[in-house]
């Protein structure tokens, strides 16, 4: 991992986030308020903006300043949770050194934590923690096992996808949605489908490559 | 979607640019990061109050800032919570030695924002949640009710006490005796459209109501047929009454607010109607405010605060303000 491939991700996770915005933007309007789809538009288009600025720094200052470009320019939940993935990951030692799968998945686990703590919010919620939170486990177990790395992101974008869908039937008790009671029952959560495109991006390309 | 906008992304800095205009007796607005602070500085030693939130619900919270109220509002996105960097400047730039007292609506975003604006602040500081809406139940396992329209009268209240020189444990303490004694309930009869939406954030009947609903176009309790406003007044009151529960001959603030769409009349019909039935429950009227203080952009709607009053509230709630948006003894 390098800020050069977190630019080059951002790019391709932009373009796949504005083919799927209507959707997004029409699952939020069913359960939400409908300012996550823009929020995390207005998200990538930043950090895309970075590349110029960030492209030779070290990674753990080009996380650094991801990350305070993220909270600072976004508001609302997803500016506060993704600031907070960027900051931790920022956070995650050795970066200075060469990055293996094993220590990008020790990355991302340590964000996603990070996010957990930050909306205090746990799988069953209807959030985007009902995908990341599984994924995060996955990469924990990958870490750790001899399991080949495409195979792997194979499973966590399985993972990713089925977690999404899940929080279809869910009630929600975290975030906007909460406020329905049954009412949000039979709307898959518009941050669980934002966060599992990311995945879903992310694993593709690491596949594919 | 029919609105004065230039262009899209310009449309809160273009709003902000205009209200610092036209209030710059009070007033000064910040950009980048943006907030609204006093003209003149918070005097030494006295509690700084500020709030913030999504844009689209003026005039607050800039509009409550100035002697008595606040003395700074970060403005979000429109429905978005503000940034922490926003909360992090206004801080530093009021803070006069009496510490910050952060007043958050309880909705996940603000909260997240305000919790990490308040960890970059190194002053002292703390925080009030507001949470007075009735239309959702409370639960220690949820987020819990939203902070709606009482987040006003929490403003009002505290700002007098900080100005007349109460600590922040004291204003916070005074804060939550304000959040825990009111109640709000909401009707919407219209969407509202979110300028970079471009349409409205819902779909409703022209024959029909959105019961509990939130300051942002969100769902409440149920849909519902329209029906005449006196049966309306009464189920919102119900509602509120279910929960507050005051006593007989109790001391009340009745706060008829727009949610921006709906004309004063109709605000002062609704207001006559909830003193019909609140009088035939025999619950004493004391304070009353009436207008569009707690909106959401061009929704036709209402919603109805019921606020407890002991002395201390009441004391707090008369004395001087001078704000954009509310202004008295003074």
């Amino acid at each position: 991992m390098s800020v050069n491939f977190l630019i080059s991700q951002a790019k391709n996770i932009q373009f796949v986030i504005n083919e799927n915005a209507a959707e997004i933007e029409a699952l939020d309007q069913n359960i939400g308020d409908g300012d996550h789809i823009f929020n995390v538009q207005r998200g990538l288009k930043l950090v895309v903006e970075l590349e110029d600025d960030i492209k030779n720094l070290p990674l753990q200052k080009g996380l650094n300043t991801i990350a305070m470009k993220v909270l600072s320019g976004i508001g609302g939940s997803s500016g506060a949770l993704f600031g907070t993935f960027f900051m931790s990951m920022a956070k995650t030692p050795d970066l200075d050194k060469d990055i293996d799968f094993k220590k990008a998945c020790e990355m991302v686990i340590t964000g996603i934590n990070a996010m957990k703590e930050r909306g205090k919010a746990d799988v069953g919620e209807k959030t985007m923690m009902d995908v990341l939170i599984p994924v995060s486990e996955k990469l924990n177990e990958l870490k750790s096992g001899n399991t080949d790395m495409k195979e792997g992101l194979s499973e966590i974008i399985k993972i990713a996808e089925d977690r999404m869908l899940g929080t279809k039937d869910m009630l929600a008790t975290k975030g906007r949605a909460s406020f329905l009671g049954e009412r949000a029952k039979g709307h898959i959560d518009p941050g669980a489908r934002s966060s599992q495109l990311i995945i879903d991006t992310i694993c593709k390309s690491l596949i594919n490559k | 979607m029919k609105k004065f906008i230039n262009n899209v992304d310009d449309f809160l800095k273009e709003s902000l640019s205009g209200f610092g205009k036209a209030h710059s007796d009070i007033i000064t607005v910040n950009f980048e990061p943006n907030f609204i602070s006093r003209k003149s500085k918070t005097k030494q030693g006295k509690v700084s109050l500020i709030s913030g939130g999504g844009s689209g619900h003026e005039p607050m919270h800039g509009g409550f800032v100035g002697h008595g109220m606040l003395d700074a509002a970060c403005p979000g996105f429109v429905f978005s919570a503000p940034t922490p960097d926003q909360m992090q400047a206004a801080a530093e730039h009021v803070d006069s030695g009496g510490g910050v007292l952060f007043i958050v609506k309880n909705y996940s975003g603000d909260i997240m924002n305000f919790q990490m604006g308040a960890e970059m602040y190194s002053g002292k500081n703390d925080s009030i949640i507001t949470n007075d809406d009735v239309a959702v139940e409370d639960s220690t396992f949820t987020t819990g009710r939203r902070g709606v329209a009482a987040t006003v009268l929490v403003e009002k209240i505290v700002g007098s006490l900080a100005e007349n020189g109460g600590s922040l444990e004291e204003c916070k303490k005074l804060g939550e005796k304000v959040n825990n004694n009111s109640g709000t309930m909401g009707v919407a009869f219209t969407s509202c459209t979110v300028p970079a939406a471009g349409k409205p954030t819902f779909d409703i009947g022209n024959d029909e109501m959105e019961f509990g609903v939130g300051i942002h176009g969100e769902p409440g309790r149920k849909r519902e047929k329209i029906r005449p406003s006196k049966i309306i007044v009464n189920n919102m009151l119900e509602a509120i009454l279910d929960d507050l529960k005051p006593q007989k001959n109790e001391k009340t603030l009745l706060f008829v607010n727009g949610m921006g769409g709906t004309p004063l009349t109709e605000l002062y019909l609704v207001y006559d109607d909830a003193c019909e039935i609140l009088k035939s429950k025999e619950i004493e009227i004391t304070r009353s405010l009436v207008g569009n203080y707690c909106t959401s952009l061009e929704m036709q709607g209402a919603s109805i605060t019921l606020l407890k009053c002991d002395e201390e509230i009441l004391k707090n709630w008369d004395a001087p303000v001078h704000t954009a948006a509310m202004r008295w003894g003074m």
